[in-house]
């Protein structure tokens, strides 16, 4: 019962941000809002029975991500008004509108199948097994690996000016 | 480099996979390998000349386009929902900073526009994926399939959360392969991107998304699950949207990056028409796969080339607008010349490939019964003539605006003949490439 209210607690408070977040002509509370938004997927990780998804969640959204679109919109001057009106509202409205009744529609007329298995107690020995053990997911890992290094490249090729300095602000 | 990438995808000839399964070597990740090292190095030799505009990173260039290159290889040869997409990423991603490169105003729009559009998109597949793998628990391909049929489904409309999978999915790798209603992005980016990128996007990009679309929809969703019906019919009501809009706004434009854009969008549109075909047919139909197969290898080499006769003449013009190319056949014979020849195969004339390529997927799509999307694709293509001759037209017969020759590198023209050499080659020695490309979709391992 008490995982049920903080799931509908938690569900209520993520769509809230969430539609704050887009809807909110203030970038910078939109920024604030989306850690808030981040915080409360967390919460419903933890309901889910992953812990360890739930501590990584709030370690690189909330800790990094958010703070560093924060940072980023202190260091830009005037962006703060934002959120210009666009003649595309009223389509867009109706179409996510549409997009949403679909897909609430069809994930609830779906017979899902649920494992009988259950939850682990702490998922993270698990997931290191699954990731780097016999049989695992070791290929997307290494993979990633090199899609960092590809960012990386970018982000310095980006930022970085023609002259050799580095752009500011 | 390159060469070294050659060796490597023609050295094996068996089916191999490795990390359990997950990667695979068959003979459609061979193929697709093997065109990917190809127009990467196409692209790198036609951007010699291309490069000097950049004052710096002219490495981190090239570094990108070989790890987009990575990328797509990984695209093709996996087969498991997870390592799709993170190698979908790695490909994306670098593309995303290669449209920004020039970093001028147009440059950066298009970068921009890409990297927030491919996000959305990404995310898209990325619940699609989700929805597949909360119906079947698992992400691997081929074990899908098997949950699939173990469902006994009557059909999709039996399990809305799978129809919604296979739609997100189709919409997601639509983006990346320029379908309608997913090709807003396409004129902008192709226009802003440094002109040897915009190749590269519409070639080996597009190749990559139709290799991730036919391993996921033949190995996962494929015959002889029932439900390859009603994705194929999908399928085919977008390819017949995709080519349509294509052509019609092709015909309107002045710029010839934003033409061959639209161009590119309509050629998704005919390949798609073999994809369809693939998801009517049964397992053992071989045409519609290898079909789809020749046509994008005759759509690489012919785009390649126009672009990279592009790339020599807007150097020397400063422009990409279409009235710019006029009298070029005295200016520049020799590239004028590899660039009728490429156009005259986009669209599929003889003796270029361009038109095997089209008789070939027409006549799979046929044998399946997409009899009315056959006569619709045929009017398309006259529809295509109308702005594909133009451009010839007013490169030979216009008046050049000036004597000036237009200098080319070594590089730049070994490019351009190895393109219409391959254009020429497939356009005249159909047969064996067709009997490649059927022997490499046998070897489609499940």
């Amino acid at each position: 019962m008490g995982v049920t209210i903080a799931f509908w607690l938690l569900a209520i408070m993520c769509i809230i941000s969430a539609l704050a977040v887009v809807l909110g002509r203030n970038i910078f509370r939109a920024a604030l809002l989306l850690a808030l938004l981040f915080f409360s997927v967390a919460g419903l990780y933890i309901i889910l029975n992953a812990d360890f998804l739930a501590a990584v969640q709030v370690l690189i959204y909330v800790g990094a991500v958010a703070i560093l679109v924060l940072l980023a919109i202190m260091l830009t001057r005037d962006v703060t008004a934002g959120g210009a009106l666009n003649k595309f509202r009223l389509p867009a409205l109706i179409f996510s509108l549409l997009l949403v009744m679909a897909l609430v529609y069809s994930v609830l007329s779906t017979p899902w199948q649920i494992s009988p298995q259950a939850p682990l107690e702490t998922t993270t020995a698990a997931l290191g097994e699954k990731l780097f053990g016999e049989g695992g997911f070791i290929l997307p890992v290494e993979v990633a690996a090199v899609l960092l290094l590809a960012s990386a490249l970018g982000a310095i090729v980006l930022v970085k000016e023609k002259d050799g300095k580095w752009k500011s602000g | 480099m390159v060469s070294a990438g050659l060796a490597l995808s023609l050295w094996s000839g068996e089916v191999a996979t490795a990390f359990n399964g997950m990667l695979v070597l068959d003979g459609p990740a061979l193929f697709f390998k093997f065109l990917f090292v190809v127009s990467a190095g196409l692209v790198i030799l036609s951007s010699a000349d291309y490069v000097r505009r950049f004052q710096r990173f002219q490495g981190e260039y090239y570094a990108l386009i070989l790890l987009s290159a990575t990328g797509m290889m990984l695209m093709a040869a996996t087969r498991e929902l997870l390592s799709i997409y993170v190698s979908l990423e790695l490909t994306s991603i670098s593309l995303y900073v290669l449209a920004g490169f020039l970093k001028d105003e147009k440059s950066s729009e298009a970068g921009l526009k890409y990297l927030l559009l491919g996000a959305i998109a990404s995310a898209v597949l990325l619940y699609g994926m989700a929805l597949v793998f909360g119906i079947t628990g698992t992400t691997s391909l081929a074990a899908i399939a098997e949950r699939i049929s173990a469902l006994s489904l009557s059909g999709l409309a039996g399990t809305p959360a799978l129809l919604m999978g296979v739609i997100l999915i189709v919409a997601g790798l639509g983006f990346k392969i320029a379908s309608v209603p997913f090709q807003m992005w396409v004129p902008d980016v192709y226009e802003g991107a440094p002109t040897p990128v915009t190749a590269y996007l519409s070639v080996a990009s597009k190749a990559a998304g139709f290799a991730v679309l036919m391993r996921v929809f033949f190995t996962a969703f494929g015959p002889p699950l029932e439900i390859g019906a009603s994705w194929g019919l999908l399928l085919a009501v977008l390819s017949l949207l995709t080519m349509t809009v294509g052509n019609v706004a092709a015909i309107a434009q002045t710029n010839i990056k934003r033409m061959l854009g639209y161009s590119s969008i309509s050629h998704a549109g005919y390949l798609i028409v073999g994809v369809a075909a693939m998801g009517l047919g049964s397992a053992a139909d071989v045409w519609s796969r290898s079909s789809v197969l020749f046509f994008l290898a005759s759509y690489t080499f012919a785009n390649l080339g126009a672009f990279t006769a592009i790339i020599a003449i807007s150097n020397k013009t400063g422009s990409d607008e279409i009235s710019d190319f006029s009298g070029m056949a005295k200016r520049a014979p020799v590239l004028t010349l590899g660039m009728s020849l490429c156009l005259l195969s986009l669209l599929g004339l003889p003796p270029t490939a361009g038109l095997i390529a089209k008789v070939y997927i027409f006549n799979a799509a046929v044998h399946q019964g997409l009899m009315w999307l056959v006569v619709a694709a045929v009017i398309n293509s006259v529809i295509s003539a109308f702005y594909y001759m133009r451009v010839v037209r007013i490169m030979w017969l216009g008046t050049p605006s000036s004597e000036e020759k237009v200098p080319s590198s070594g590089a730049l023209r070994a490019a351009l003949v190895i393109s219409c050499l391959g254009v020429l080659l497939l356009g005249i020695l159909p047969g064996v490439f067709i009997r490649l490309a059927e022997a490499a979709v046998k070897m489609f391992a499940s």
